[in-house]
């Protein structure tokens, strides 16, 4: 290992390590409001960060990642559940057999949701992936819609529009910043491997990447079965923050507000994602002064409800159009980068 | 000389327009075979076909005693066929070695489950990849432009990073379509030593579309003219030059060019 890879993982670690400190500090201080946007904040990242690999590093416009958050946010909670809270909470119709007697920790109840949601994601991607552009968002947009009234419907499944009430609580800031890390390191490795490197060659010109031996279908998929599973993680997260969950939760609107996060911080970069992610969760809370009923002097502004989602849309306009590719394009995050505006002087040989 | 591929019998048709006619083709191992014609010919469709994009309507290819016609690009050149296209197809957001490293894709992700055994492994398998690339990119003189974007190269440099980029496939059939388009007179002859240079150091066999005469006649060793989708000739370019039926091809094309 050379010196400038010591002083990266240094740095990574060392960035680690301030982060863990900073979450200690607001687990014990900072108000229990203020502790739940940082877990929004951390689940949007793990949302962000993997719906990117699908639209911004393979390049297809997929509109699904609703469908694989509602798929893990139930699973999840209904492996969380202990079997007397499933009888009392289904009382339109019993639950249907093995589901009604399960009951299992939160992380193995986690991982079967990312499964869940993968085993789907790759399902769907036969007929997903045979269409391309617009019908690839039209297709997963219906998808959506079909776990939407699948979640409605089966109600001795999913309980059916009353939803899931009663979820324990369990996640907090270490649940919801380890995944979040977790996601962030696996998805910058994988991006950063020749895996993909191969996803962006789809991006950046499908027949070139066909003609390099790429199997387009396969990675494709890949790109979807990942990302799908990091996708109902986090709404198995998000499931065990808000304790209820109920189909109407799950609608197109989250879809819309990850697409946002991405296309805001930069459509392919993982910094942007989580950048856009950050900003999201935050701005969204400091908007809410615009809803509240406000006296400036003589003039008292009365609350206007849903003010804050016509300014978020003032100012994404306003970021496309002065960054036309996001806050970052494709630029990512670097430990180079940084130390060289730092003013690193060496210029050490450049080595991968 | 044991031949590396033959096309039997082969048919393309759009609609009502036939733009392969049952063509006949044998490409001798190490030979560099010209493949000539006047616009509209066909001769991209033939390139196509042989790569997998077009599945022809009749007719067989066998390349290494293999027959391909009908399988899909990714497999095609991964049994060792790599092209270049006409209109220049960079991956142009990255960088010349992101392209160049792209190529050398086949020779590790084999296994769909790669990315999880090879979590450990990646970092080394990684650095190998930069480094054969940038072997390569050294090889070739194009290991100063490393970090520039390949959509900002200017054009002869962009038709010689694809070439470059197919080389990285390792194959031993390169198909190169009007690799000499847009360039000026020197740049034509680098291109020429450039081409058979590779054919000597990496014992590869070169199919070539060209329309400038001068490149072809120079560096081919036989030479296939189409017209209409039919071949209408076959030779050296020693025959090809006073082949009647070829000069006629050509005249007309000049004749519709003037009218
Ligand atoms: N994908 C396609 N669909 C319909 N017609 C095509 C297609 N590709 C080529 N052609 C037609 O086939 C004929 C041969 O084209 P092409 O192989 O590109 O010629 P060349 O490369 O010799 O100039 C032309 O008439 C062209 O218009
Ligand atoms: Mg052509």
């Amino acid at each position: 290992m050379n010196k400038e890879k010591l002083t990266n993982n240094a740095a990574t670690i060392l960035s680690l390590i301030a982060i863990f400190g900073f979450l200690v500090w607001a687990n014990s201080y900072a108000s229990p409001y203020v502790i739940q946007i940082l877990n929004i904040t951390a689940i949007y990242i793990i949302l962000s960060t993997s719906y990117n690999l699908v639209n911004g590093v393979t390049g297809q416009f997929s509109l699904g990642p609703n469908a694989f958050m509602a798929i893990g946010a139930y699973t999840s909670a209904l492996l969380t559940l202990t079997p007397l809270e499933k009888e009392i909470t289904y009382i339109i119709e019993p639950i249907v057999s093995p589901l009604g007697e399960i009951s299992l920790p939160f992380l193995p109840s986690l991982l079967i949701a990312g499964v869940t949601a993968s085993i789907v994601a790759f399902l769907i991607a036969f007929p997903v992936f045979r269409v391309r552009g617009d019908y690839l968002a039209i297709v997963t947009l219906g998808f959506g819609e079909i776990v939407r009234v699948f979640a409605t419907n089966a109600v001795s499944i999913t309980n059916g529009s009353l939803g899931l009430k009663g979820i324990k609580q369990y996640t907090n800031l270490w649940w919801s910043w380890g995944w979040a890390v977790v996601t962030v390191f696996c998805l910058i490795g994988l991006v950063e491997s020749s895996y993909g490197r191969a996803m962006k060659a789809i991006r950046e010109d499908e027949t070139a990447a066909q003609a390099m031996g790429i199997n387009t279908f396969r990675y494709k998929m890949l790109a979807f079965i990942i990302s799908a599973f990091f996708q109902g993680i986090g709404g198995g997260l998000l499931a065990h923050l808000l304790t209820t969950i109920d189909p109407k939760l799950f609608s197109f609107f989250l879809t819309f507000n990850l697409l946002i996060m991405v296309v805001a911080g930069g459509l392919g970069s993982m910094t942007g994602s989580v950048i856009g992610a950050v900003i999201f969760a935050w701005g969204f809370e400091i908007l809410r002064w615009f809803e509240e009923p406000h006296k400036i002097g003589d003039i008292s502004i009365p609350a206007i409800p849903g003010m804050r989602m016509v300014i978020f849309s003032l100012l994404l306009i306003l970021i496309m159009l002065f960054f036309r590719r996001g806050i970052t394009g494709r630029w990512e995050f670097s430990w180079d980068s940084l130390f060289n505006v730092l003013g690193r002087k060496i210029k050490l040989p450049k080595t991968s | 000389m044991t031949n590396i591929m033959t096309i039997k019998n082969l048919t393309v048709r759009f609609d009502a327009l036939e733009a392969l006619s049952s063509l006949d083709m044998e490409v001798a191992s190490g030979s560099i075979v010209g493949l000539i014609g006047p616009n509209g010919a066909g001769k991209t469709t033939v390139f196509n076909v042989l790569s997998g994009f077009i599945r022809p309507h009749e007719g067989s290819i066998s390349f290494h005693g293999k027959e391909i016609a009908r399988l899909k690009p990714y497999k095609i050149t991964s049994l060792g066929m790599s092209r270049t296209f006409q209109n220049i197809r960079l991956f142009g957001e990255l960088s010349v070695i992101e392209n160049v490293m792209i190529g050398f894709h086949l020779s590790y992700n084999s296994m769909f489950l790669g990315p999880l055994l090879s979590l450990f492994g990646y970092k080394k398998i990684e650095k190998e990849i930069y480094e054969r690339a940038i072997m390569l990119l050294d090889r070739t003189g194009l290991l100063n432009l490393i970090d520039e974007k390949a959509s900002v190269l200017p054009y002869g440099l962009q038709r010689k990073l694809e070439i470059v980029r197919a080389i990285a496939t390792r194959p031993k059939l390169l198909l190169l379509d009007e690799p000499a388009a847009g360039m000026n007179p020197n740049e034509k002859e680098d291109l020429m030593k450039f081409i058979t240079k590779l054919r000597d150091k990496l014992a590869l066999t070169i199919l070539l579309i060209e329309h400038d005469m001068h490149v072809v006649m120079k560096i081919c060793d036989r030479i296939t003219v189409l017209d209409y989708g039919e071949k209408i000739a076959e030779g050296s370019p020693q025959d090809i030059k006073n082949n009647q039926r070829v000069i006629e091809a050509y005249l007309g094309e000049a004749g519709v060019a003037e009218s």
